[in-house]
């Protein structure tokens, strides 16, 4: 593999792997928190499913390194503007809707993603994606579920559930953007064409908001950014709390 | 049948050790006495995932974390069956979380300690799993059948988080100098609260006469500690940490350590609402929960809308 797309591929599973440390950490923030205790266990389950999928991911980002690094080395000593995680990923969990919208755009595009990894020309990632479908259709229908009863449920849910729908909408078009990483990768079949994904994400959330009685969002101004590793200051306060102990006993080994 | 006869019955299967099911006709006694434990044991589970959650965020490696995360998933879901088990006998989860709320259900008072480093997780999973796995096994022989059957399979999981802490606490006296020191102090602070988790000796315990006559409590207070303590001790000197306690002796007589005296002024003190933490666990359970209404209320009303439609 030439060092060009060596890099790209170094950059493709960062993402990957970031999005599902960044979701995760925000999902460990439900503990103890949750609305009843069989959501608490569901929402810890999944970011048991996603903090497991990071491990696999960066541990494979690691290997692209000229001297390999480990999981737990990327996860808890780089810095924000090293971490490729989308912005909505790093969006602070707000109430139970705002994480349930924020569940429901990521794991739909993740459903998405991964049916495509599976047949990547990269036999590791297409590995790694067959897991990661069944993961992500269970996390997609959790969420859909949840918009539905909370859509259909009661005025003040319909209205929570529609603020966070909205004000998140302005966090999704960055999913899809093709930068000159994505497109190398597409040409050799390792990663897919966004735009693909975008018509069928926009399709998969259509029916989802159509059951639970809500319209699609107007246009907004799209915020982008993590392609270029560029956040919100809610990443850096998210890894100075996660990267605590790493960083304060660099020696150690836990 | 009457009363009387039933209540024969009752007596009759306890003393040719069969369980007492649900359905079965229980003296009024013996079925508050297991919601009062069963609720008690329930909320202790629930709140049990707070001081551990408190370092999920913070867990230092990935592997770590997922065994916390999982771990404290087992935690509620432990708080389920058991709630489940306590609505068998006639009282609903939503009337057990008012009575924790208005102080009259109690939950384990261990969890009104803080975790105050990554240690506190070691110990906690290793010290308070380990004491509650000696009194749970007991508690599978115990006469009311959803309970004991909860045991059962509380019991398996709860060896998982015991080993889980154990390897915390094996791995940082294996660290650096500041990590043995973590691991030092935990041991020093929850050694004897995790002794207390037995509750009083068995002379002053309040609860036990009718517990052991109706085979709900199978094993002393001070039985149950003595099996704790014996099996604690070595577990802690292969890994080089020290038991806080100058008087902690082995006896050849009895086959089991002595102890030195507990505190139980600091007990007390604890029990009755002036622990670290008891204010924060409280507060944050009515918090959180109030939080959740409005979306209990959805659901309830989605499924009285779906259940019209049908």
């Amino acid at each position: 593999m030439n060092m060009e797309l060596k890099e790209a591929l170094q950059k493709f599973l960062l993402r990957l792997g970031d999005n599902a440390l960044i979701q995760g950490q925000r999902l460990c923030e439900w503990c103890s928190r949750a609305p009843m205790l069989e959501e608490d266990i569901a929402l810890s389950n999944l970011a048991l499913d996603h903090i497991g999928r990071a491990q696999v991911l960066l541990d494979y980002a690691g290997q692209t390194y000229g001297a390999a690094k480990s999981a737990d080395e990327l996860a808890f000593r780089r810095s924000e503007r090293q971490y490729y995680n989308f912005l909505m990923a790093e969006m602070p969990i707000g109430n139970f809707a705002y994480t349930i919208a924020k569940q429901l755009y990521l794991s739909a595009y993740e459903e998405l993603l991964y049916e495509v990894l599976s047949q990547s020309t990269d036999t590791n990632l297409s590995a790694i994606s067959l897991k990661a479908i069944k993961e992500a259709r269970y996390h997609f229908s959790h969420a859909a579920d949840w918009c539905v009863r909370l859509g259909l449920g009661t005025p003040e849910s319909h209205d929570k559930l529609a603020d966070a729908i909205n004000e998140l909408w302005a966090y999704t078009d960055e999913f899809f953007e093709m930068s000159d990483c994505d497109l190398l990768l597409l040409q050799h079949g390792i990663a897919p064409d966004q735009e693909v994904i975008k018509k069928h994400w926009l399709d998969k959330i259509g029916k989802v908001f159509m059951r639970a009685g809500f319209t699609m969002p107007s246009e907004v101004y799209q915020h982008h950014g993590s392609r270029q590793g560029i956040h919100t200051e809610h990443l850096g306060h998210l890894l100075c709390e996660m990267q605590f102990l790493q960083r304060a006993h660099p020696e150690a080994s836990w | 049948m009457k009363l009387a006869e039933l209540e024969t019955n009752f007596e009759r299967k306890i003393q040719a050790e069969e369980k007492i099911e649900p359905r079965d006709t229980m003296p009024e006694a013996y079925r508050l006495h297991l919601i009062r434990q069963i609720s008690q044991h329930a909320h202790s589970e629930v709140i049990g995932m707070q001081p551990e959650g408190n370092w999920v965020s913070r867990a230092p490696s990935l592997r770590a974390k997922q065994i916390l995360l999982a771990k404290i998933q087992d935690e509620g879901g432990h708080g389920l069956y058991l709630y489940s088990a306590a609505e068998t006998l006639g009282i609903s989860r939503d009337e057990m979380i008012r009575q924790l709320h208005e102080g009259k259900a109690k939950y384990s008072n261990i969890f009104n300690y803080p975790t105050l480093t990554w240690a506190d997780i070691g110990a906690i999973g290793w010290l308070v799993d380990g004491a509650a796995i000696v009194n749970q096994v007991a508690l599978q022989r115990t006469s009311f059948g959803p309970y004991s059957r909860a045991m059962f399979r509380i019991c398996k999981e709860e060896s998982f988080h015991q080993r889980q802490g154990y390897e915390i606490m094996a791995t940082m006296m294996k660290g650096t100098a500041e990590q043995k020191e973590m691991a030092q102090d935990a041991m020093n602070r929850w050694w004897w609260p995790s002794l207390m988790m037995f509750g009083p000796h068995d002379g002053d315990s309040p609860h036990s006469g009718d517990a052991f006559k109706w085979k709900i409590k199978r094993k002393s207070n001070d039985e149950l500690r003595q099996k704790f303590i014996d099996k604690t001790v070595q577990q802690a000197y292969v890994i080089g940490l020290a038991i806080p306690d100058p008087l902690l002796k082995w006896n050849e007589e009895k086959q089991g350590y002595d102890h030195g005296p507990i505190d139980w002024s600091e007990f007390k003190r604890v029990i009755s609402g002036n622990g670290p933490c008891n204010r924060q666990r409280m507060e944050h359970h009515k918090h959180w929960h109030e939080e959740g209404r409005w979306v209990r209320e959805a659901a309830e009303a989605y499924k009285t809308r779906i259940s019209t439609l049908n």
